[in-house]
């Protein structure tokens, strides 16, 4: 009888260890639908384009939203502006270079100021952002939404796991980043708007 | 004579022509595009993706290269005519 009650002691012990363990999100989203938005300024027409070449990884227990870590890249490649011309530039060594720096990146090390209002988190995240050559300590404010069950219904049933929709909205100077750093101020901002929109998935 | 005329119809035919392009194409009044910007909502994440699929807008560039062509050929077709009554006047 003893064995009996030490035993089920130790499984629901697990069952509760395993349920509080973090999921792992992938954020290389088969759909297509990551995208990561930027906007500057210029005299003529302002300057936007997007990229859905999103990959990465994010740690996350729906139990502590707080304790969220991870890293997420982003393809320089994938990103695109509506006129041929201003690609290449933006691809080209004097801007992006991205045949030399393939990947933006964002590795998370700390959340701070978090709070959580249902399935939704929002913190103040604080990271290593990589651009080019340069790696700067950043804080971003990230919106985090925990999706239960809902991977099922993005895949017609084919698979089974959790969403979680990541989004932050912030700005870095493109000079921090050896981006044509003082140049052609007089006709492209200095301010880069980012805007991400990314989901994960966490199968089961 | 006929070369006169035939260029100063060109110069129209290319000014009308480039004028109906950038209003067909919805006046944008930033730099031509080759690629349009499409949004797509995924209902499940709410997640807007953008993606950039071919076509072409006519942006001011595309306006003031249509008017450039227009001058250059009405300039031709001006100095071809007084070329030809000078040729006539001697």
């Amino acid at each position: 009888m003893k064995a009996k009650l030490l035993l089920a002691s130790l499984l629901a012990t697990s069952a509760t260890l395993l349920t509080a363990a973090p999921l792992s999100f992938d954020f290389k989203d088969p759909k297509g639908v990551n995208t990561a938005q930027f906007h500057l300024d210029a005299p003529l027409e302002a300057i936007s384009g997007s990229g859905n070449g999103i990959a990465g990884t994010v740690s996350f227990d729906p139990a502590n939203p707080a304790a969220v870590s991870g890293t997420i890249t982003l393809d320089t490649a994938s990103l695109n502006v509506p006129n041929d011309t201003m690609r290449s530039h933006l691809h080209g060594d004097n801007w992006l270079d991205v045949a030399t720096y393939p990947t933006i990146t964002f590795k998370a090390k700390s959340v701070s100021a978090a709070t959580t209002t249902g399935a939704t988190t929002k913190a103040e995240v604080t990271g290593d952002l990589t651009v080019k050559d340069v790696t700067k300590t950043v804080t971003i404010p990230v919106t985090l939404t925990y999706l239960p069950g809902k991977l099922a219904d993005r895949t017609g049933g084919a698979m089974q796991g959790d969403l979680l929709v990541l989004r932050s909205a912030f700005s870095i100077n493109r000079s921090d980043y050896h981006i044509m750093a003082g140049q052609n101020t007089d006709t492209v901002a200095e301010q880069i708007d980012l805007t991400f929109a990314l989901a994960g998935a966490a199968a089961r | 004579m006929k070369s006169t005329r035939f260029l100063q119809l060109l110069s129209g035919t290319v000014l009308l022509a480039g004028f109906w392009t950038w209003l067909s194409t919805g006046a944008h009044l930033g730099w031509t595009q080759n690629q349009i910007r499409v949004t797509e909502l995924d209902e499940i994440t709410g997640i807007e993706a953008v993606r950039f699929v071919p076509g072409f807008v006519a942006g001011v560039d595309f306006l003031a290269l249509a008017l450039g062509a227009t001058a250059a050929v009405a300039g031709l077709a001006w100095w071809l005519g007084r070329r030809t009554a000078q040729n006539a006047q001697a």
